[in-house]
């Protein structure tokens, strides 16, 4: 019981990763559009790295979240 | 009703296939998804293309739309002689976007919410990456590994490069299993509250609407998050490989 208990607690634990995914892909999407509204002419050419950044960022909130599963489901 | 449930992989047929090792290998929901997958996408490109009009119709100009989408894509990220990976990366972006969009057929299932389909993508990236590499510099593609540094500070950086060079795999095929499974799930946890408030009858049929609604909305950010996975799982392949072509210079 106190392990399940634990099992529970550790997979929320593990989803506070996802605070750090939220505010890097908000700080991602918040410069970006403050560097376009800047520069609306360079804004095209940067979009590749713009979805490049966020999914990298994202990568390492979903890690916690993958921990989260492993965690419940093994 | 577990919303894991839609994950689990389950042999279409009772009798095994074939026994490799001992091991019995099943025709799963799985495989048939990848092999209609495989096909139907195959089918449309190149029926698509094939009456070549000079004013495209409907299903050639999104044919062509996405040859091009890929062509820019590799041209940008690697230069003009990235372009003979053009059939390699563009093979694998129609893949995990059809099978991206297909998951979302409900009822279907999503290929790539499998960490075994992912990570065999992956891994055939980075062999790709690896021996390209390899044929391409000879033993010099090991420099990829030693940055421009004194020595002092590459006694730090070499091991950094090396675990972020082996963690790759790992990372593009987590990213774009993590992404779907959550996506899923979210959607199948919704879905559960429907049907539950539904269920209860009286004043919360009428709440049940709400997560009903929120679907909708999960189900438009999930159509950007399949195109934006697979462009990405795309672009990275495109930024691996240009590595290997062209070690640290850039261009």
């Amino acid at each position: 019981m106190e392990l399940a208990a634990a099992k529970m607690i550790g997979a929320g634990l593990a989803c506070f990763a996802l605070i750090g995914a939220g505010i890097g892909i908000g700080n991602i999407f918040a410069s970006y559009l403050s560097g376009a509204l800047r520069n609306p002419g360079a804004a095209a050419s940067q979009t590749t790295n713009l979805l490049l950044g966020f999914a990298l960022c994202e990568a390492t909130g979903l890690f916690g979240l993958v921990i989260a599963l492993l965690i419940l489901f093994t | 009703m577990n919303p894991m449930e839609q994950f689990a992989v389950t042999p279409l047929f009772s009798e095994p296939l074939l026994h490799i090792a001992g091991h019995p290998i099943y025709f799963t929901k799985q495989a048939l998804m990848m092999v209609l997958v495989a096909v139907l996408s195959s089918l449309f490109l190149t029926i698509a293309v094939k009456p070549g009009r000079l004013v495209p119709s409907r299903g050639q100009s999104v044919a062509e739309l996405s040859y091009k989408f890929v062509a820019d894509m590799i041209h940008s990220t690697t230069g003009s002689d990235g372009l003979k990976f053009f059939p390699f990366v563009f093979t694998l972006f129609m893949f995990v976007l059809c099978s991206n969009f297909f998951g979302l057929i409900p009822g279907s299932f999503t290929v790539t919410s499998q960490i075994a389909v992912t990570f065999a993508l992956a891994l055939l990236v980075m062999l790709t990456v690896v021996v390209v590499g390899f044929a391409k510099h000879g033993i010099g593609f090991l420099k990829l590994f030693v940055p421009h540094a004194p020595w002092y500070l590459l006694i730090l950086l070499v091991p950094i490069e090396l675990i972020s060079f082996l963690t790759r795999p790992i990372s593009l095929s987590v990213r774009l299993f993590a992404n779907m499974l959550a996506g899923h799930t979210m959607l199948a946890v919704f879905g559960g509250f429907a049907v539950s408030l539904s269920a209860a009858g009286g004043i919360y049929m009428g709440i049940a609407i709400a997560p009903l609604l929120l679907i909708i909305g999960i189900i438009l950010l999930e159509l950007l998050v399949a195109f934006l996975q697979a462009y990405v799982f795309a672009v990275l392949t495109c930024i691996y490989l240009n590595e290997a072509l062209h070690l640290h210079d850039h261009h």
